[in-house]
């Protein structure tokens, strides 16, 4: 469970670090959809520059992006190799039956790749430069527009909060309870699959109780503080929109403009 | 079985941002048949240490012989089961492990893991049950509908079950009303005299150090601090203090009569120790204030 990179924050100081979390979601999400206007090498050499770049900015070592990269491997080639094998068009290398290796199967292979690594570096440096918290409350600021339609805007975003919080408790929490069957004789991911499904049930059910017992726990704790609902209540940590943020917007809008000419 | 760490060195998630240091270089043997109290402040590496003894995690550096089995950084993660079986081992709020239709199922489960036969495992669980003192009555409910002391008992009869050689109990009091503990103690006190079953336990009351254990190790920032009896370890207030610790309420009160002239050349450790001093002093100070 620690391979896992992607979705973890690593405190630091880096201009990227600094920005509104809005800004830097948006920015991500805006990124990974122009990603897709890519069609040259030469659009994706640039994509590729530019997330370095960035990369080199969060003053964060390029070891743990890769890592990021590591655990979706086997999808990233999966999925390549049905590219490869399964595009018709330009210059045929090789056939046989309905496999072929054709030029465009290659050079689309190869784009699909490249499509992979650079959301999973970008989508990585999101999660890496900013605090889980911060994530919530821009999630909660940019869905606000949507009171109008009813949507529980505020409910969501407690929600999200609170599931945030909770993540490493009950990380805790598994690693736990997974020890103490360890010690009462069990062995985790050890006979067929069966037996291996079976194994999991000693670490799920004392975990659904504890959750139950901690929901109970927290909802008495908030009430007990005098939450009535998101109606009128103040904010402590409140978002600021400052001249970087509008800046990597007008850096956004310069990549998108030199992406369509590089179509 | 004796346990002996040698040069242990534990690090936590090494090779990342969030590498963290759990244990330094321990040198320490937890001799066969002894009562060991494990104490030093928060964060020192008391729960990492006790980990160690059945194998749970393999050290980064250095050896840990459990019996005549050496666990090593190499050391493969099957075949561990022999180890978990003889030092059994109860975490912090045990109760959290519970997870069985009934309280007889629950406690047999170990057993059953290391191969026992099911009628064997349920007839274990009915003794269990009485040993740790719990109604017979609970055999058949439901784990989740007991209270939260009745739950820790039923999950320590579930370590008890496996019937280990070595018990380690990680703060096995926390959170137990006065009556609760004083029995849960009792209940160890009595596996350790008349069964010879090693102890090992992590506590932060001093007052269970000074009446029970015979042995303490103290650990500060994952190193070994010090080594010895509780006398040892109690007869130096001052170092106490300084690596955040206490001492044992009877020692205090002595500590605070020494200073209006009772003189004791031991520390004493219990009540009773205190009483037989007190009584040898007593008559000759009322006799010299008849004076």
């Amino acid at each position: 469970m620690n391979k896992l990179i992607l979705g973890r924050y690593i405190p630091g100081d880096s201009i990227l670090h600094r920005m509104d979390p809005r800004a830097k979601l948006l920015a991500s999400f805006y990124y990974i959809g122009i990603i897709f206007l890519a069609r040259t090498w030469q659009a994706y050499a640039l994509l590729l520059v530019f997330t370095l770049v960035l990369i080199g900015i969060s003053k964060i070592k390029l070891d743990f992006f890769i890592k990021g990269v590591k655990p979706l491997l086997w999808l990233i080639l999966f999925t390549v190799l049905l590219q490869i094998f399964f595009t018709r068009g330009g210059h045929v290398y090789w056939q046989w039956g309905f496999l072929s290796l054709t030029q465009y199967g290659l050079i689309n292979g190869a784009y699909i790749f490249m499509r992979f690594v650079l959301i999973i570096f970008m989508s990585t440096l999101l999660t890496l430069t900013t605090p889980p918290l911060s994530l919530a409350d821009a999630i909660e600021s940019i869905l606000k527009p949507l009171k109008v339609v009813h949507f529980p805007v505020y409910e969501v975003a407690l929600m999200l909060s609170i599931a945030l919080r909770f993540v490493p408790t009950l990380m805790d929490e598994t690693t736990k309870i997974m020890d103490a069957q360890r010690a009462r004789g069990v062995d985790f991911g050890e006979g067929n699959l069966f037996q291996q499904m079976k194994a999991i049930v000693p670490i799920l059910i004392p975990l659904f109780v504890s959750s139950f017992n901690r929901a109970d726990d927290l909802a008495t704790a908030m009430e007990a503080r005098g939450y009535q609902g998101g109606e009128g209540r103040s904010k402590y940590r409140i978002l600021k929109w400052r001249t970087k943020d509008t800046v990597a917007f007008i850096l956004m809008g310069l990549l998108t403009i030199a992406l369509i000419f590089l179509r | 079985m004796d346990i002996t760490f040698q040069n242990v060195s534990y690090t936590y998630q090494p090779g990342t941002p969030f590498q963290g240091v759990g244990l330094q270089d321990i040198n320490v043997t937890i001799p066969s048949g002894s009562y060991t109290a494990l104490i030093g402040h928060t964060g020192s590496g008391k729960s990492t240490l006790l980990q160690h003894l059945n194998a749970l995690l393999k050290p980064t550096s250095g050896v840990v012989k459990i019996g005549t089995r050496e666990i090593t950084p190499e050391t493969n993660n099957k075949h561990l089961k022999a180890i978990r079986q003889k030092v059994g081992m109860v975490f912090q709020f045990p109760e959290s492990q519970l997870f069985e239709s009934t309280v007889q199922k629950d406690i047999a489960f170990g057993p059953q893991n290391f191969g026992v036969p099911i009628d064997e495992a349920l007839a274990r669980a009915k003794e269990m049950i009485e040993l740790v003192g719990l109604p017979a009555n609970v055999i058949d409910k439901s784990p989740f509908d007991l209270s939260g002391g009745q739950m820790r008992r039923v999950a320590i009869a579930g370590v008890l079950a496996m019937q280990p050689e070595v018990l380690v109990l990680d703060e096995p009091t926390a959170g137990l009303d006065p009556v609760g503990r004083r029995e849960m103690m009792g209940l160890f006190e009595k596996l350790h005299i008349e069964q010879g079953m090693t102890i090992v336990m992590v506590t932060h009351q001093m007052d269970d150090v000074a009446n029970y254990a015979d042995n303490v190790i103290v650990l500060e920032h994952g190193r070994l601090a010090k080594t010895g009896s509780p006398r040892e370890i109690f007869a130096d207030p001052d170092w106490l203090t300084e690596k955040q610790l206490g001492l044992p309420t009877t020692t205090q009160f002595a500590q605070a009569l020494s200073r209006r002239g009772f003189i004791f050349d031991q520390v004493p450790l219990t009540e009773h120790e205190l009483a037989a001093l007190l009584a040898e002093q007593l008559p000759k100070k009322a006799g010299r204030a008849h004076e």
